[in-house]
């Protein structure tokens, strides 16, 4: 029942449509400010956090370098301690392995705790195709889930919602498909609460099957680990019989210790809170508490492929936090769904031409969706490079492109190199340029330049000067 | 000192009064400043929208040009930063290890003015004169690449006759970012709008920063604002003596 990411345009296409949207704005403007706060505040609080984010960095970096050890390691303890273990190499896979799975129960319909990867296989349209309900059951998700709408940010995947947008959801939509939104309704932030708990305290005691994620997955004990704010997943994560967790390669932590690193990056990275509010953690299968059939699908969908890319793999480090999204001035401005993904920001900027590839229009356009100001890297608490990482996959659709047929931008990028690599070619060039200068005759600026659009449609050019700084000192100084 | 200028090729051609303030100044504090004129570009452009391979012969070039310096400054921190911290790497991504370890090894000889100033020189009064109401965007490769810090406030501070406002959210992208101004136009020039109104907000007369490319951007705004707020380098601005500005 909600919207897909399939045949989107390139970034700076969708991305005008979302700047010209004033309410959208100003939601995102209130809400990254809002969290963005919230996290300097936090992590300003903790002494050691620039060591805490180089740990961080350092076990995910093992984990990465030596993930065929550690994968088989995580599948013996899953094994061990009564859970099923499936392989699945991409979504099509990890879907008809799920939707297998849910069949076999019997039910109809499944509970969903927010999870990333799910979002990322489209599960939830494959579990409708095959007949079977998912209903998603993080706050945000609903509200997403409910407006047919696609999430446009990985923690707040409602982000471009505000109050109004949200009761006008509820009263129209929560009839439709369970308990509906109490009458007289008031955008309210408790009123609205009280209004999905009443909605989905009725689907979590009918469930039989839960589908979640996992934040980490620990080698060594097989013990998986969701975060969470809600307390949504602890009722999905204990009440159903059966429980189905999409868990990406890239998940893993060597040991329980390693949980002390990242229990303290992420919660103040992500909502800016030193501790979040449900941690729940689970080995396997615990006789007479809990759910008593437990599978675990390891999910590779393109993760190999960016661990292939000896640049790009430090991108597999990232556990969603979302401080880069927060941080960012582009996504601020323009919004999640203008990068085609589920993965939005900064970190799906390079992120999903990574495990896509860069061969659509919009994942060959996303690494140019920055300024590579940075504000990202500093803010990441897995020291994930984002502006090298930019850089790096803007080569690779710079050589892709290479194999074709040649562009104009390659052909000006060309001619550019050649004349800079000799200083008297780039001299002929800067004396055609004085003289401009010279017929303008040190006008300070230029306005609208035919050609130009692009710069010049909301700047004024500079407009060159009669002089080079080189010609100024020779005629003083000599050469 | 002997200290070889590298004016980079748009400030030499678009802001020639950038470079010239830089020698002034240099030499008023008495440093022999060299201008080598087999110079032309650190390559920026090229890499940072992807072209390595077009990159490659400027790195190249850069190292021929400076190796022979002690010391290199240049007027701009995004240049600066596209030599410390992208040389090496264009070099390694096209399989020249002989330029990798020689762009490393003449990494740390190149300075952004400030860091040329406070760093390198030990000064932060630099004798500089200039009564007007100014504000300073620090630009984010001088910020986040080279960590330049305060010090281009700590230079600004003790300039004669200043009145030096904070901009909020100075930290903030104008929305420059190279070829992203003109490939993601939309979005630049609604960062670069943000930008503008803040420095509008402070009632500055002049919005300083060490990179002319970011104050093309945001001066173009502002004068197609017609706003009457000027941009002016930090070289500029430090090389301003009594009776001049």
């Amino acid at each position: 029942m909600s919207g897909t990411f399939v045949g989107m345009p390139a970034f700076p296409t969708a991305a005008r449509k979302a700047l010209e949207d004033a309410q959208l704005r100003s939601n995102l403007n209130h809400a990254t400010h809002t969290i963005r706060d919230k996290r300097a505040r936090v992590v300003a609080e903790v002494d050691d956090w620039e060591d805490l984010r180089v740990a961080g960095a350092a076990i995910k970096d093992e984990v990465l370098t030596n993930l065929d050890t550690y994968l088989v390691r995580l599948e013996e303890s899953l094994t061990r301690a009564g859970a099923t273990v499936h392989w699945a190499r991409d979504a099509a896979e990890a879907n008809s392995i799920i939707t297998g799975l849910v069949r076999e129960t019997g039910a109809e319909e499944v509970v969903k705790v927010k999870s990333m990867a799910t979002q990322e296989i489209g599960l939830n349209e494959a579990l409708e195709a095959a007949g079977i309900d998912a209903w998603e059951t993080d706050l945000a998700e609903l509200i997403v889930q409910l407006g047919h709408d696609t999430p446009s940010h990985i923690l707040v995947p409602a982000i471009h919602r505000n109050r109004a947008e949200i009761r006008e959801i509820f009263l129209r939509e929560m009839g439709e498909v369970g308990t509906p939104a109490p009458a007289g309704l008031t955008s309210s932030p408790p009123e609205l609460a009280e209004a999905a708990r009443l909605h989905l305290r009725e689907k979590f005691l009918r469930a039989e099957v839960a589908i979640s994620g996992a934040n980490f997955a620990v080698a060594d004990s097989g013990t998986l680990v969701v975060v969470e704010s809600e307390g949504n997943g602890r009722m999905c994560l204990t009440l159903p019989e059966t429980l189905i967790s999409v868990v990406g390669i890239e998940k893993i932590v060597p040991t329980w210790a390693d949980l002390d690193v990242f229990l303290q990056l992420l919660p103040r990275s992500s909502t800016g809170e030193r501790m979040n509010p449900y941690t729940s953690m689970w080995t396997g299968v615990t006789p007479g508490d809990g759910p008593q059939d437990v599978h675990v699908v390891l999910l590779d969908n393109g993760r190999t492929d960016a661990l292939a890319d000896s640049v790009g793999r430090q991108a597999l480090r990232c556990i969603r936090c979302s401080a880069c999204l927060n941080v960012c001035p582009v996504y601020e401005r323009v919004g999640g769904h203008a990068y085609g993904s589920v993965y939005p920001g900064p970190i799906g900027a390079v992120l999903n031409p990574l495990i896509r590839g860069t061969q659509s229009p919009v994942d060959k356009s996303l690494p140019y969706a920055s300024s590579l100001c940075g504000a990202c890297f500093d803010a990441c608490p897995v020291r994930i490079d984002i502006p090298e990482l930019l850089v790096h996959l803007r080569s690779r659709v710079v050589d892709e492109k290479r194999r074709g047929r040649p562009s104009a931008e390659g052909v000006a990028m060309r001619g550019a190199s050649w004349m800079f690599s000799d200083s008297r070619r780039w001299e002929r060039v800067q004396s055609g340029v004085e003289l401009g200068g010279k017929a303008l005759r040190n006008k300070p600026t230029l306005g609208r330049i035919p050609g130009a659009s692009a710069w010049s449609d909301a700047r004024d050019a500079p407009a060159p000067p009669p002089e080079t700084f080189r010609s100024w000192w020779e005629r003083e100084r000599g050469r | 000192m002997r200290v070889a200028l590298f004016a980079t090729c748009f400030n030499d051609t678009m802001w020639p009064e950038t470079p010239k303030a830089v020698v002034r100044l240099l030499e008023r504090l008495g440093c022999a400043v060299e201008f080598p004129f087999d110079q032309t570009c650190c390559g920026q452009m090229f890499t940072n929208t992807g072209y390595l391979r077009e990159a490659l012969p400027l790195v190249e070039r850069f190292a021929d040009v400076f190796d022979r310096y002690d010391a290199v400054v240049a007027p701009s921190g995004s240049c600066v930063g596209s030599v410390r911290h992208q040389h090496a790497m264009v070099a390694r991504e096209c399989g020249r290890p002989d330029l990798v370890a020689r762009a490393e090894a003449g990494a740390g000889r190149v300075h952004e003015l400030s860091e040329m100033l406070v760093d390198v020189l030990g000064v932060t009064d630099v004798g500089a004169s200039f009564p007007h109401r100014v504000t300073y965007h620090p630009t984010c490769h001088s910020m986040r690449m080279l960590r330049v810090g305060d010090k281009p406030l700590q230079l600004l501070r003790e300039v004669r006759g200043i009145d030096l406002v904070d901009l909020p959210a100075a930290e903030e992208c104008c929305g420059f970012g190279g070829t992203f101004a003109v490939k993601n136009s939309d979005t630049s020039v609604a960062m670069g709008a943000d930008k503008a109104r803040h420095v509008r907000d402070t009632g500055a007369e002049v919005l300083v920063a060490g990179d002319n490319s970011c104050l093309a951007h945001v001066g173009g705004l502002l004068t197609r604002q017609r706003s009457g707020v000027r941009v002016m380098h930090l070289a500029e601005v430090l090389a301003s003596t009594e009776g001049e500005a």
